[in-house]
């Protein structure tokens, strides 16, 4: 929402709903709905604003890139060369696939018009005419909800032609993916987006000079786009008034796992895990926390000893970490670290694109590796041969899907070395009941098992 | 051959981007929709609607996960077994389903009503274990629920997604990734209540975010605090070491 004056103010808490605000609206998937809260106020407002100084207004909120990176939004869209005589695009990554990650899709489900906002604004300050909304396939029901979104508004006068009669045009486009994690990676949905396999290109160039259809494009996370309407609404210094030091605003948190409360918390970065636990009702009753990814399973694994961690880009950095998509997926006492890496393995295996060897061949071999470990088979110098092979992954490839793989691992035999090397003579199910782990466990099962 | 109508579809499909080619995922999502999975039919009829070889569609279709090349059942059941759902109960929800169906992964049941399917993470963590049918959520499942969904959907029984709309059958929800909405919208809620967890919780004490101090659009030179001034100094601070290359080309090019 992009309501400049809140009439009703409360007061300043840990969480600081603006994403998520009209979230719990009567029907806040309409345009009525996102209307009464003063939703396409902030457009009006770009739309009297020079393109440049919307970019200038982006880049002095401090708001950095909410898909994992945290790039500077505002300089991404600077990059654009305004002399190329080619069309500009805007791409919108919709492809939220980052095990763990869950807010893109509960937020294009309750409020797309946030989204369509923020579309519409950031297409108006990087000069482009045509913008595509690119939707992973296996959600229906957001892709139904963005799809009335879209032609509401355009119904509306929001998109087309002339639009809120200040004489700038926009068309957009709601593509659906067709399951791919691979194309969460910008050039890789690229070339979904143009009808060919979902494998990354080689850079450059880039797609600042030369993206879709070899025009300058920007490719922005939802989050990211969403945020834009309440900086120009609000302004850059309120956005910037949020967060840290240098990773500003506010971001939506996606707890999850073996807390009393799974669900989505907004909040200005910075906040620690152990203040979103006690804001969730604690670690499942019963139990203590184990180990935690701060931004889904290709950020290296954290421990209790992290829990007043600065969740922000650099707080999480320096545990040697990444704040990556904040995903942050809790897992109590109960759970084996091996069988949790081998799933997260096993998905990268199939998700890896297969265009570079070693990626393509590495996440097999960790497979197989995992695997008798996970089955109390391993054989002496699998640990070693884990980490060699991570070696041999990590930065070897054109995209950071194969660097992603290795995270779980290596981060995992840091903090959890033993429960591999018990994979030499122990199945984790023996070590690690899988039934004590369920959320249909009667309470305090299995607890404190397996240590 | 495929309905003149549908040709017509793909045509259509095409028609909405500057390149046609770019309506290929789409148009294989259409070609689903009809054909119940990727006919080579289908795959000859997109070739033709743009113009490219059939190999180049065969390629594009046996790259994505979601392009059955078998026949699916009326409904596709799916059960998320990455990690954090498999741990939190999806392993044994599969399990069950595919004891109680007699069916492993990927195969359908003699009677044609159900194919079963592990799923990777389909974004709704804070709902786990959680199904979907047709790709509609269906959150917070046990083995039991599993169980009496799954033989609701072949008795012909009418269930709700727990987000969304009246379940229908796959071939449906695959004509609305091909871009022809079917006006469900507005069913379903706007959020579950794990959506809802932190907003909650602030309506509840009060918690807003701060009030804007200087209205709409302020652009203060001193808000800048803080930012990096160059994009070196952006990529140095950013997360991967793709930005920074990125970045670093883009100085070069300057």
């Amino acid at each position: 929402m992009s309501d400049a004056t809140p009439t009703d103010v409360g007061t300043a808490g840990p969480l600081t709903p603006v994403l998520t605000d009209t979230w719990d609206a009567e029907r806040s998937w309409t345009l009525a709905a996102y209307e009464r809260k003063g939703g396409y106020r902030a457009l009006d407002v770009a739309l009297g604003m020079a393109p440049d100084d919307v970019i200038a207004a982006v880049k002095d909120s401090g708001l950095r890139g909410r898909g994992g990176a945290g790039f500077p939004t505002g300089m991404k869209w600077s990059f654009i060369p305004q002399d190329n005589p080619k069309p500009k695009y805007l791409v919108v990554n919709a492809d939220e696939s980052e095990p763990g990650t869950c807010k893109d899709i509960p937020l294009m489900m309750a409020s797309p018009h946030t989204l369509v906002e923020g579309v519409v604004i950031a297409s108006y300050a990087i000069r482009a005419h045509r913008a595509f909304i690119y939707v992973r396939g296996e959600v229906v029901h957001v892709i139904r909800r963005v799809q009335a979104a879209v032609a509401e508004a355009y119904a509306a006068g929001h998109l087309g032609s002339d639009i809120h009669g200040s004489g700038y045009d926009l068309e957009v486009v709601v593509h659906a993916g067709a399951g791919a994690y691979i194309c969460g990676e910008e050039t890789a949905l690229l070339e979904g987006l143009e009808g060919r396999r979902g494998q990354p290109r080689l850079r450059p160039p880039f797609p600042a000079v030369a993206g879709l259809y070899a025009s300058p494009t920007v490719i922005n996370n939802v989050e990211s786009i969403a945020s834009v309407p309440a900086i120009i609404g609000r302004g850059a210094a309120w956005f910037s008034s949020l967060g840290t030091e240098k990773s500003k605003g506010f971001g939506i948190f996606s707890l999850s796992g073996h807390v009393e409360r799974p669900g989505a918390y907004e909040a200005p970065l910075g906040i620690t895990l152990r203040e979103l636990i006690d804001l969730a009702g604690g670690v499942r009753a019963g139990h203590g926390l184990k180990f935690w990814t701060p931004g889904g399973s290709s950020t290296p694994i954290l421990t209790a000893e992290h829990l007043d961690v600065p969740l922000d880009f650099e707080g999480v950095g320096a545990a040697g970490s990444m704040l990556g998509t904040r995903a942050l997926q809790v897992f109590d006492e109960t759970v084996s670290v091996v069988r949790c890496v081998l799933r997260w393995t096993e998905f990268y295996k199939h998700e890896s694109c297969g265009k570079c060897t070693p990626c393509r061949e590495g996440t097999w071999w960790l497979v197989q590796i995992l695997t008798r470990l996970d089955r109390g088979q391993g054989q002496p110098g699998d640990v070693e041969q884990l980490l060699d092979l991570c070696d041999n992954i990590l930065g070897r490839s054109f995209c950071a899907l194969g660097d992603g793989a290795t995270s779980p691992i290596t981060s995992a035999i840091r903090y959890f070395r033993e429960e591999f090397e018990a994979g030499m003579h122990t199945a984790s199910t023996e070590l690690f009941p899988p039934a004590a782990s369920t959320a249909f466990a009667p309470v305090g099962a299995g607890a404190g098992a397996g240590r | 051959m495929l309905p003149e109508t549908t040709i017509a579809e793909l045509r259509e499909i095409a028609s909405r981007y500057p390149e046609a080619r770019s309506g290929l995922l789409p148009m294989l999502h259409l070609v689903q929709s009809v054909e119940g999975r990727v006919t080579p039919e289908g795959i000859e009829a997109c070739a033709e609607v743009l113009g490219i070889s059939a190999a180049e569609v065969s390629g594009v279709a046996t790259f994505y996960t979601m392009y059955k090349r078998r026949p699916v059942g009326e409904h596709l059941v799916g059960v998320c077994t990455t990690t954090l759902c498999a741990v939190m109960g999806g392993d044994a929800i599969f399990e069950r389903l595919s004891e109680h169906l007699g069916v492993g992964n990927d195969e359908t049941t003699a009677d044609g009503r159900v194919t079963l399917e592990r799923i990777e993470c389909n974004a709704a963590c804070d709902y786990a274990p959680v199904m979907t049918v047709n790709w509609e959520f269906v959150d917070q499942q046990t083995p039991e629920s599993a169980v009496e969904l799954v033989d609701d959907l072949r008795a012909g029984r009418e269930r709700h997604s727990t987000r969304g709309p009246r379940l229908g059958t796959w071939k449906e929800t695959e004509r609305v990734l091909a871009g022809f909405p079917d006006g469900r919208a507005d069913e379903g809620p706007a959020a579950g209540a794990p959506s809802l967890a932190g907003l909650t919780i602030a309506r509840e004490r009060g918690w807003t975010a701060p009030p804007s101090p200087d209205g709409p659009a302020a652009l203060g030179p001193s808000s800048a605090a803080g930012q990096p001034e160059t994009a070196l100094a952006a990529a140095e601070e950013a997360d991967t070491a793709r930005a920074e290359s990125e970045t670093l080309q883009e100085e070069t090019d300057e």
